[in-house]
This record gives structure tokens, sequence and C-alpha cells, in this order.
């Protein structure tokens, strides 16, 4: 139905035209899922801009064609394309929280489609909004067509953004990055609900996203893109089974897993070219393991074997085993079990909520509420849980950033809350953390040898400028940047050597614990697997032990040693990361494990959805904050908050069904 | 040879402090790539260039017109050397004949004659009304007064030759550097292919306007009034001179009066939060809701009373008038720091949200230190921003409050002053168009280029612009 | 909404206060009355009783802030600090120079202020928007580029330009209508049109430059491209989705404009000889009469207050997300 031929994007910068996307062509059939599959930077939003024809304005379609049913999109003039867009071919986009209009009912957003493309208004045009949303998945849709985006949680906002796309009856979805803004239980019923669409209208969808996981949930075929080229097109069985690009096979075996611990990840040694200096030849060749000389020379064909075409001019299809396997070993036997070096015992951070004339406080956001875990030296707990559940909030309350309202913080025995002044700052030596954002936690100002050593500096750690000098180089090194990088500004750095130097700059004061806030969250999946081998070695070598805040359970179930869930403040279900991760206890834990899309062919079989979001920390539910979304919820389940129960020695659940 | 004595006003301090400053500053920046970067994209952006190379112009006047000294008065040997009461700049020693050769009262620029008739004594004829030559405009033409087109036409044609010749030697000699080490003409066909990082292209076609402009004007300022007289038979063209540092000084000294306060007050408020935040936002508030006008109303009323009362602290009248000048520059400044402090603090606010911050005070960095590090550099594209941003709008203003009263010392020359002395004149038959005109124009194109370069050094330096 | 109100009014208190005792600062500590008395009544002769006299009348013969020797509440009450600003809350701004009540003359002068800087304001910001629109719509074509060059140059022109041209060229020159001047009634529109018109002029360029970058950092907003990618048409995306986020800025900008306007207003009204709060006040400051000015401060406060309160009323018009609590 759709059909893309040698289509090329470009952008002007300055005087010249750089091709983001340079002649890719794939076609989608009627009713077909195929996913274009990429890391940032590798043109695949760009792609499916050029074909809705919505290219930023230094964008351009520098040739190609893009055909629809016959009909060729480029050559139409842009009043006629409006026709198209939003009628027969939709597009939904990864960040529901802005691609809605804010100041806009919900039921104006909608009917704007149903006017332009079916002439719908009225009484009509309601009875079809209601219909849609209900489609969709929302509940009350009469009250909540009247209501502003603001009112909707994110999931709720991505319906709303189906529902627009769904209302001009489109027979193909281009979806953009749909679920990575949500949460993995809300994920899943997402891709739920685009499933279950798709089979009720026959609509194609051109799904694009990172996510291997994703992919072998939705696609049916599946298209691989590098460096603004295709470079391996296959339907999901073969894909799945026997990928053959060596960079889909990096891909596939630098995502962490928990059959992969105590393994180094494969990752992907440097970055993607930059579209002003793209190589001649095979544009992975700089970075690829199976390199041959004439890779450099000329750009690879496709080689077309059923339904499995691939551009490559390595021909052996054999996915040999781990050839990089064998990596530092931590298994969980070589980490005693010591004394537990911090202690934290019923934190509770409470934001006030003031109103009122006299802005009296009213109520509060509970953002952790009640929260106890303890970490061992040189062991790793992660701290699971999905957004707003207070899991960033409890790394900066551990570290005094955020004053704890309530509860005690110990540290090797010594209180931490209340501390002030000196006695606080040699606290601090012994823990320290990582961001989340490696852009924004790095001075712009400053150069990378003064931003690694300010920690010293405060703390007092090294004296003298040589041997200053002499230390930061041996951090850079640990952390595998060239002693050059000292005079340099971040600026200069991709985001997994950014991160690198944000753990060079927290290792400075040679500190026992470091809290990891979802360090590899922003990066790509082959960066991502660097900085896991860099934080396992230095673990190993160092002796560090790491609160490891994620939303992520396939980085959880490669490096934790234990696991805490979180849910709303609490701790719902901890102990070591077999147990949790096999044998999960609490509903919300077997809930989270199930809602993680597997890259694999076979998916998992038991499938536990989540209906609703996590409340407002706010105005938690009573009882078990976890009742209103529980498949299991009992009347007790209402009223009370369960007792946390051991399960076994270590393992830990907060539940009334084991009570 | 001439005995003078130096004398340094107040504001030539602060102007030569703000000199010093942008020395410094531009010492900084050239050693630290990341602050150059910005400064890099303003000196490739065309616009920018030529208005700044308009607005170095008029700042060179103002710089001439910042030297002051007094002359020594003719007195007997052996006594102690009196100097005059009147303070004169370098300017005024370069524009001498402008300064000096006054008329009765209004002439039209290029005129021969005076605008208003006299009663004039003829020999044989006895008194007669009629307009008057002038003593000064026009006077080498004695009896050819009809030929005043074709003798200005003249040597106005003369004056633009040699400006251009003038200006291509300046172009010989860039190119000559931009080309350096390479064959002869290089450097030529880069800079007007736009090749050069710097555009040096904008640069030479502003200077070889402003240069055709120029040139011709003084030249004949020497035998015409270019711009006509005023009331008092004062030229023009030297009002506009002298206007020219009034204006500089109002715009840039405010700033420099306003900056320290808004940055330290804003930051603090951001950064700190809680009560000081309250006080500092209270501050702000009421200063920010009594109307500006009338503020600066009150407080230049106030400090005229100051000034009248006190009159023994002033030794001329240039003084006092410079003195005001300053004290106006205080209360705009103080009216006017609200806006830059509110931004500030809203952008500290975000900024120590940022994660960097929270690493700093991780490591238990002081406060103070988190300030100077990390917040005050990254809030430095604000600060120049609005630098420029309120110059021409301070320039403007200038002329407002002058006109209202309230502005520069009467005796002081300035737009604002010539605007309102000249308004009255409207009224006449025929119209005294000529000083206002000049007036306006200058200030237009000092506050255009002012424009057009703050405009630059936004994109320039705006983060969100890139 | 009405606790929110009823926060920012008594908020509004010690705000007014902060400006009361800015002004008294500057009239009464800056300079002593005795200072003030000598320059009213001529500096050359003043007898020591005539300045007694002077300053009896006008209730400046009380201490400043604090009154010792009084005791019990008369401490704070009977100094000049309270008696002059203290009224000043209930309406009495006592008397000028030449005895007339203020109160009454602000009162008697408000309409013609209204008449002007209401019209201008409105009509200013009907013209710029649909200006700035229009750019934003041909953004980044030969049309967008020459009309942000003209609104720079427009905004160079100095605002005493368009105020005596405009009156040299229409009224002078043309004879369309009066120079100066007011008129009660219908006919006021005569001497009206032509300082709004010259106010709305002057704002262009600046205003139109301002809104266009606020349209076009809207027009990069992510809900614009869903609005193409629905299909919806340009210029349908400008005024339906782009006109109404933008409003907020728009609406912060015109608070920061109105002491702008009440500066405008100034200027015109004594160039125009309208008889309103501008004109008065600008007449005060020439003949340095400070009741006169004390009390316009204190107007001019209350009035940004309640700008600014009607500000924030209006985002909830405008923006469904902002709620005043």
């Amino acid at each position: 139905m759709l059909k893309v031929n040698n289509l090329r994007v470009g952008f002007t910068s300055g005087k010249r035209l750089l091709a983001a996307v340079d002649g890719i062509s794939f076609a989608i059939a009627k009713g077909e899922t195929f996913a274009l599959l990429g890391e940032s930077g590798c043109g695949k939003s760009v792609t499916a801009q050029g074909i809705m024809r919505l290219l930023p304005t230094a964008g351009r379609v520098l040739g190609g064609s893009v055909a629809m049913e016959g009909e060729n999109l480029l050559a139409l003039p842009e009043a006629d394309m409006r026709a198209w867009r939003g009628g027969r071919m939709a597009m939904i986009f990864q960040e529901p929280a802005t691609s809605l209009n804010p100041v806009l009912t919900v039921g104006q957003q909608i009917g704007e489609v149903l006017e332009r493309h079916l002439g719908m208004t009225g009484a009509a045009a309601t009875g079809r909004m209601v219909e849609l949303l209900r489609q969709v998945g929302i509940a009350d849709p009469e009250r909540r067509l009247n209501e502003y985006p603001f009112q909707f949680s994110g999931g709720m906002k991505q319906r709303v953004m189906i529902a627009i796309a769904l209302a001009g009856e489109p027979e193909l979805l281009i979806a953009d990055e749909p679920t990575t803004a949500l949460d993995v239980t809300v994920q899943a019923q997402i891709l739920d609900l685009l499933v279950r669409l798709q089979a009720e209208r026959g609509m194609a969808i051109l799904l694009i996203t990172h996510d291997l996981g994703v992919v072998a949930r939705m696609a049916h075929r599946i298209g691989v893109m590098y460096a603004g080229e295709l470079v391996e097109v296959a339907s999901r069985e073969a894909f799945f089974s026997q990928p053959r690009h060596p960079y889909t096979q990096a891909l596939f075996k630098a995502l962490p897993d928990m059959s992969r611990r105590g393994q180094r990840l494969t990752t992907i040694p440097g970055q993607v070219p930059s579209l002003a200096a793209m190589p001649t030849g095979c544009r992975f060749a700089e970075r690829c393991a199976r390199v041959m000389p004439v890779c450099r020379e000329q750009s690879p064909v496709w080689r077309d074997e059923q339904s499995h075409a691939v551009r490559c001019h390595w021909q052996e299809a054999v996915v040999d085993a781990d050839v990089v396997g064998v990596g530092h070993e931590i298994t969980d036997l070589s980490v005693s079990a010591g004394k537990e070096f911090l202690q934290v015992a019923d934190l509770k951070v409470h934001f006030p909520i003031r109103k009122g004339l006299l802005q009296r406080t009213v109520g509060h956001v509970r953002a952790v509420d009640g929260l106890s875990l303890a970490i061992l030296p040189g062991r790793t707990l992660a701290l699971v849980g999905e957004s707003g559940c207070g899991k960033t909030t409890v790394g900066k309350a551990l570290l005094q950033l955020i004053p704890p309202t309530e509860g005690s913080v110990l540290l090797g025995g010594q209180p931490l809350v209340g501390l002030r002044g000196a006695r606080l700052r040699s606290a601090r030596r012994h823990m320290q953390m990582i961001f989340q954002d490696p852009f924004a936690s790095l001075n712009p100002r400053l150069r990378v040898g003064e931003i690694i050593a300010e920690g010293m500096d405060a703390l007092a750690v090294v004296g003298d400028a040589r041997s200053r000098r002499e230390t930061v180089a041996a951090l850079l090194a640990q952390v595998g940047l060239p002693e050059e990088a000292i005079d340099r500004y971040p600026h200069e750095f991709s985001g997994g050597q950014r991160q690198r130097i944000a753990v060079a700059r927290a290792l400075a004061v040679q500190p026992s614990l470091l809290i990891c806030d979802e360090p590899t969250s922003a990066l790509d999946v082959s960066v991502q697997a660097q900085i896991l081998n860099l934080l396992k070695k230095l673990q190993s070598e160092l002796g560090v032990a790491y609160l490891f805040i994620t939303h992520n359970f396939a980085v959880v179930e490669y490096l934790a040693h234990d696991i805490a869930v979180m849910y709303l403040g609490r701790i719902v279900e901890r102990g070591r990361a077999e147990e949790v991760l096999r044998t999960p206890k609490h509903p919300y834990t077997q809930a989270l494990l199930s809602a993680i899309p597997l890259p694999r062919l076979e998916g998992s079989t038991a499938v536990i959805r989540l209906s609703g979001e996590t409340p407002s920390p706010a105005n938690p539910p009573s009882g078990c904050h976890f009742h209103p979304r529980c498949p299991h919820a009992m009347d007790v389940c209402r009223s009370r908050y369960p007792e946390s129960v051991d399960v076994t020695a270590t393992q830990r659940v907060s539940c009334h069904l084991l009570s | 040879m001439i005995n003078f004595q130096p004398v340094v006003l107040w504001s030539d301090i602060f102007v030569w402090l703000l000199v010093l400053c942008a020395v410094v500053f531009a010492l900084a920046v050239r050693r630290r790539e990341h602050l150059r970067q910005p400064w890099v994209k303003l000196a490739a952006n065309r616009i920018a260039m030529a208005s700044a190379t308009v607005l170095l112009a008029f700042v060179l006047i103002g710089l001439f017109d910042s030297l002051h000294y007094r002359v020594a008065l003719e007195g007997k040997p052996g006594q102690k050397t009196q100097y005059a009461v009147e303070v004169l700049s370098v300017l005024d020693a370069l524009a001498t004949p402008l300064r000096t050769r006054n008329e009765k009262t209004y002439s039209e620029p290029f005129a021969t004659r005076l605008y208003a008739k006299e009663t004039v004594d003829v020999p044989g004829q006895g008194t007669v009304r009629e307009y008057p030559r002038l003593k000064y405009g026009g006077k080498h033409l004695a009896e050819h007064e009809d030929e005043v087109a074709a003798d200005a036409g003249f040597t106005a044609f003369r004056a633009g030759a040699l400006a251009f010749l003038g200006w291509l030697a300046v172009a010989g000699v860039v190119s000559g550097v931009v080309g350096h080490g390479e064959a002869p003409g290089t450097g030529w066909q880069r800079i007007w292919r736009g090749e050069t990082a710097f555009a040096w292209d904008a640069v030479l076609v502003a200077l070889a306007l402003m240069l055709l402009v120029a040139v011709p004007l003084f030249w004949l300022s020497g035998q015409y009034h270019v711009f006509g007289t005023d009331k008092v038979g004062q030229d023009v063209l030297y009002q506009i001179l002298k206007s020219v540092r009034t204006g500089l000084i109002i715009g840039l000294v405010t700033t420099l009066v306003m900056l320290p306060m808004a940055v330290l007050l804003g930051i603090v408020a951001g950064y700190y939060r809680g009560w000081v935040d309250d006080a500092i936002q209270y501050i702000y508030t009421v200063l920010n809701s009594i109307p500006g006008v009338l503020l600066i109303a009150a407080a230049v009323l106030m400090m005229q009373v100051v000034i009248d009362t006190n009159p023994q602290w002033f030794s001329t009248a240039a003084e006092r008038a410079d003195l005001r000048l300053l004290a106006l520059c205080f209360i705009l400044g103080i009216t006017s720091w609200t806006g830059l402090c509110r931004l500030l603090r809203g952008e500290t606010l975000k900024l120590r949200e940022l994660e960097y911050i929270q690493a700093a005070q991780a490591f238990g960095v002081s406060s103070w230190r988190i300030i100077i590090r990390h917040i005050l550099p990254n809030l430095m594209h604000i600060v120049i921003i609005a630098l420029v941003m309120d110059f021409s709008g301070l320039v403007l203003a200038e002329a407002v409050l002058s006109y209202v009263g309230i502005g520069v010392d009467p005796t002081m020359t300035s737009f604002g002053t010539m605007i309102n002395n000249a308004r009255m004149e409207l009224g006449r038959e025929p119209v005294v168009w000529w000083s206002l005109t000049a007036a306006f124009a200058a200030m237009f194109i000092l506050v255009l280029a002012a424009n057009l370069f703050a405009d630059a050094v936004r994109d320039a330096f705006d983060p969100r612009a890139a | 909404m009405l606790a929110y109100i009823v926060r920012r009014l008594l908020y509004a208190l010690p705000i007014l206060l902060g400006v009361n005792l800015i002004t008294f600062a500057l009239f009464f500590v800056v300079n002593t009355p005795d200072d003030m008395a000598r320059m009213q009544l001529g500096v050359k002769r003043v007898t020591p009783e005539a300045i007694q006299k002077w300053k009896a009348e006008r209730g400046y013969d009380k201490p400043l802030l604090l009154n010792a020797e009084a005791g019990g509440l008369a401490v704070l009450t009977e100094t000049v600090f309270f008696q002059k600003s203290a009224r000043m809350f209930v309406g009495d701004f006592g008397r000028a120079e030449d005895g007339r009540d203020i109160a009454r003359e602000i009162g008697n002068r408000m309409g013609p202020s209204l008449a002007i800087a209401l019209p201008t304001f409105i009509l200013g910001l009907f013209v710029t928007v649909t200006f700035a629109l229009t750019l934003a719509f041909f953004r980044a074509s030969a049309f967008d580029f020459w009309g942000v060059v003209l609104c720079v140059a427009m905004m160079s022109i100095s605002g005493l330009f368009y105020i005596i041209g405009g009156q040299y060229l229409i009224s002078k020159v043309w004879r369309l209508v009066p120079i100066s001047g007011y008129g009660g009634g219908l006919e006021a529109w005569r001497f009206l049109i032509l300082p709004v018109l010259i106010g709305v002029v002057s704002g262009i360029g600046s205003g139109t430059r301002w809104y266009r970058t606020v349209f076009l950092e809207e027009i990069t907003k992510d809900y614009v491209r869903t609005a193409r990618a629905k299909g919806v048409s340009e210029a349908a995306i400008l005024f339906r989705h782009v006109l109404k986020n933008g409003m907020t800025p728009i609406l912060t900008q015109s608070v920061v404009a109105i002491p702008g306007l009440f500066m405008g207003s100034l200027i015109m009204e004594s160039f125009f000889g309208i008889p309103g709060l501008g004109s008065y006040t600008i007449e005060a400051i020439q003949s340095q009469d400070f009741a006169i000015v004390r009390s316009m401060v204190f107007i001019g406060a209350v009035l940004y207050i309640v700008a600014l309160l009607l500000t924030d009323i209006s985002y909830t018009i405008v923006d469904p997300r902002i709620r005043l609590r």
C-alpha cells in the first residue's frame, strides 16, 4: 500500500545540504506493521516526517518517491497533501505531554479532524468523538471531551493522540516512538491498544522505535536503520531468530539481560558518523567487528534471501556465540554479605501543599513515605519503580540534597540527617551521585579537569596543583578517557563520554557508595552497554557499592545483586535479584515484570495487564496504595496498608496476599 | 604653547572605567574558547559588524568628548595662572571653528543670510529691514551669494573623492592583512566573496558610506553651517557632536550602575529562595509598581533641590551639569534594574535545579563558590543581551525625560534638550525645521545601529536561538 | 479565585506602604522640609518665620517618622509620614500648592486620561498582534524580512518624533484635526484621534517584533506539528492554535507595558493639551508641586497592582491550566 522508493531527505546547514536519510526504500502492506529500528540520530524520525511531508523548516526532500495507493505524495501540492495528512494517513508522536494543544479541549482537537476530513460537525461529530474515545479505552468519554489535556495522565494523553489519529479513518498510522515516554505498564496498555485497533481496522502501521522489545511485540516486518540508510530488512521470525547484519547482531548483544550477568556486554566502539563526514564505503565499517578492506571502499549492495534482505559485504550467516564473552566475573558468591554500611529506616520526604488565604499547609505530597533499605559494601542495590514513585527523591534525600522530613539515614553507624557544615561534608565523601542527563550534569563553562577536581577541592582531598592534575588524569584513565580531555569542555564530548566524566567526578572523592540515578536512560543501547560495563569494572576494582535507581528491568537484571521495588513512595518488595526476578511475590512486581516487552521471538507467556496509572502521591489511595490497580485486590486491601512479610531470609513483601 | 589644566569629571571616570572593563573583558574572552564562540558568531554577522562600525564612530566621538581640560587665561607673568571657567574637551578643540563661529540667531543649512529680518544701516539708503549676511556662513563667497549650490557641490565632490581615496587605502590595508602571505589580490577577493570569518565586507561598506557622508560634511562645515544654526546662533552640527557623549553616557553608565545590583540580588534571590527571595521580590515589586517616569521625576526634583541648596560643591557649571547627568544615570539605573533582576532570578531558579549544581552541592561546595563558578558564568549571556538591549531604550528615554524637564541639565547639550529647544519653533513661518531634523536623524542612526547590533548579539548569545 | 484576589489585595498593602516610604524618603530625608520651603518661597529672601508658616500650613511641622513627645499610638500617627501617607490609603491626597483638592482634581482628570489610554492600548494590541501574525504566517520570506527591518527602524525612531511629526503634518499642514485641546462630550473624538493614532503607531515597531518572536517560538512546539499532521491549514494553525497559546506571553508583556502607557500618556497629554492625569503630573513636576507628585506616584502604584491582578485573572481565561489559588 505504501511504497517508499529511494527516499532522500536532507537538512540545510549554512550553505551545505546534509542528507539525514540517504536513499531508503521499503513497502508496507495493508494491515501490516513495519518497524523502523535504529538508535538516535539514524534518521528514522526524519523518514517518517518525510513521508508525511512534515519536515522542519531546514529540511528538504532531496529525491525519491513516496507512493500511497499509487499516488506520489511528494509530487502533490501542499493543499492536496493536507487532505492526506490526518485523513488517509495519520501520525502519533513520542511526547504526548507536548503534542496536544494545552489550551484547547480534547473534543475541539478531535473535532478538528472530523470537520476537516469527514465534514462532520455538531451532534454527529460529538457522537463520533465519544465513540472514538471509547475505542481507545477512555472511561466516561462524554465528560472527558470537554476537558483539557492537562487533566489527563500521560498514558491517557497518548490515547487521546491515538483517537485524534483514528478520527480521520486512516489507512496508514505512523507511530513515532509512541511509548518511549511512558512507563512499562502503560506502554503495555498502549501497545495492546494499537494491536487491537489494527486488527479491527486493518490499518497499516509504520512503527518507529529504538526498543527491540517493542519491535518483538508489535512488528510483522522490521527495517534496521543506521546513519541514514536501511541496513537490514526482515520478517519478524527471521529477524529475531537470525539477525544478519553485524550492527543488528551487536545491538542484540549489547542488551543487558539476566543471562549475561557476570559477562561483559558487547559494545559498539566509536560513534555514528556525523552527517557532514559520511564515509564513502559502508557507513558502519568504522565500528564493525567484521570489517574487511572492501567495506571501506564501496557501499554494500542488498542481498535478498527469503524475505530477509541485508546490506553487508560480510557473507557468513553464523552467529558465533559470544566471542567476547569472558569479562570480569562477578557472581553473587564472590561478594560476601558483609555488614550493612548504609541503613535507611522509615525515611519520609513530604512536600507541603499550600492553599488559601494564608497559604496554610493543607496536605503533603508524600514523595517518599516510610522507606527502609540497607546497602552492603561492594554490592548493587537496584531501586526500581515507575515515574512518580519517588525513587529519585530517595537518592537526593540520602545525600541530604533534599532534607528528609522524617526517618534516619545511618552511614557506617553515624546518623546523617540533620548534619551540617564540615561534618556533613566529611560524611558526603562516602557517597556520591551520578545523574540521569549527561548534558545537564556537567557545567558547560568549566573544563573537564576543573569539573573533576571540584569535589576534590571542596572536600580537600588532594593538595598541590601537580599531583591534582595527575590524580585527575588517573581518574580519566580509569573511566576510559584520554588525558587530553582535562583541558577540553564538556560540549566536545558525546553523551556516553560525558557520562564517563560524571563517573570520574563522583569517583574523585573515593566514595564507597555511588547513587546512580537512571545513568543510562538517556543513552542509546550500545552506549548504555559501555557505561554498564564501566560500572561493573569499577565495582570489581574499587569495591564501590551502587544504589542503582532505574525503571529499566533489563539493566537491573544485568547489574543488581539486590532489588527493591518501589510504588508510590514505599517499597513493596525487596530481596536478592534472583528471588525478585524469578519468584516475584507482590502483584505489582509480577505485573511490572510481565509488562516488559522482551526482545525475543517468543514473548512472555502469562501477561498481566495493569489498568490505570500510578496515582498522585499527593493523594494516595487508602489502604494498600496499589489496590485500585491490583488484579487480586481484596476488601482488606482497601482499608489497611499491609505489613511487610519475610518470604525468605532475604525477600520481604508488603502484601495482604501473603499475610 | 597653551597652558591647560586637565579636568576629570565624574562621568569621565565612568566612561574610561567602562573602556577599561571592556578591554579586560575582551582579554578574558580571548583566552576562553567557549566564551569566544558567540563573539566569533557575531563577528561573522554582516549587519552586526556594519552597525558596530557605525557605533564605533559614535563611541570615538564620545571618547574624544570625555577628555576635559581648562585653558589657562592669559595673565601677567609671575601671577598665579588662572584657568578659564569653561571646561573644554578634546572634541571641542578639534571642532574649534564649529564651536566659536556663532551667528546671531537662526539660519538655515547652507544659508548665507540670517533667518530673521533686521534693521540695518545701509550707507546711502538709511535704515533698511533686510536679512543680514551671516558672519561666517558662506563668507568666502563674498558677492557671489547665488553660487552656494555650485560651490558646495564642488567642494562636496572634492571631499567625496578624497574620502574614496582614503577608503581605498583602508580597504587595501585590510585586504593585505586578510590575504597575508598569499598571492596579491586574494585578500581582496576573499573579502568581497564573504569568505572571511570576520565580516570585513560589511565593515568596509559601512565605512565607505560613513566616510562619503562625513568627510564632505566636515569639509563643508568649515565654510557653511551645514545643519544651520539655532536660536542663539550656534552651529547645529556642533550640538549634534556634543549630544553624542550625553547619549552614550546615559545608555552605558546607567547599565553599569544597575548591573552589580541586579546581578547580585537576582542570583541571591533565585539561589537562596525563602525569606531572602521574598525580601528581594518585595523590593523590586515596590520599585516596579511606581511608574518609572514618576519615580525619576520625584528623584530628579529632589536632586535639583540638593544641587540648588549646595552651590558651593561645584566650581564650574560643567561640573554641576555633569553631576546631574550622573545622578540621572543612577536614578535611571535604580528604576530599570528590576527587569534584569527578575530575569536573572527566574533563570537562577531553573539553574539551581540542574544536575551539575546538585553535583556540586553533593560535594559540599559552598554556596558562594557555586554561585561564582556555576551560576554566574551560565547567566552571563543574559547580562550581555540585557546590556545591549537596554542601550537604545535609554538613549530614547533621555530625549523624552529632557523634554519633560527631568532629564539632563538644560545647559548640557543632548538630543533631548535640542529637541526641546527646537520644537517651539515649529509654529513659525517659515518653519525652523533643521535643528529638529538633525537631532532626530542623528538619534535615529545611533539607535538603529544599536538596535541592529543588539539583535545580532541576542541571536549570537541566546542558546535557544541556536 | 476569591481567596487569591483577597490575598493579592492584602499583599498590595505592604507594597503601597513601601512605595510611600520611598517617596517619603525622597521628599523628606534627602531634603528637609526647610529646604523645600526655601525653594518654594524663593531661595533669596526667606525669614525663618515664613518657613515656619509655610510648614505649618502644609502640616510639615511635625516630626518626620517618630514623634517622641507624643504618647501611645500618637508616636506613630502624629508624624509627617503618617499624616501624609496613611491618608492616601483612604483617598485623601491633601491639597496642591494652589490650594486645590488633589483628590477631586484626579477625579476630574481621570476621564480624559482613560479616553486616550484605553483606545491606544486596545487598538495598539490589535494592530500589533495582527501585524505580527501576518509576519509569522509569511515567516522566512522576503515580506517577513522587510517587515522586521521596518519594525526595527520604527522602534529606533524617538517617540517625540512621532508626536511632533504627526502634529505638524496632520494638524498643521493638512489641518485635519485640531493641534491640541480637549472638548467634552461627543466632540472629544476630534481631539483624541490624533494622540491615539500616534500612540498606536509609535508602539507598532517594538510590539510587532516581540509578538512575532512569541508566535515563531510557539510554531516550533510539538502541538503545532500534531495539528499539521491532522491536515489543518497553516492559517487555521496560526489563528486557532498558536494565537491562543501565545496569549499568555502577550498578556504578560502588556502588563509590563502599562507603566509605559502611563509614561506615554504623560507626554501625549502635555503635547496635545489634554486635561488628564498626565498633563497634571507634568505641570506638577514643572512647578515642583510635591504633594501632587506624591499622590500621582501612589495612584500609579495602585493602578499597576490592579493591572497585575487583572492580568492574573485574564490568564485563567486564556489558559485553562492556570487556577488561581
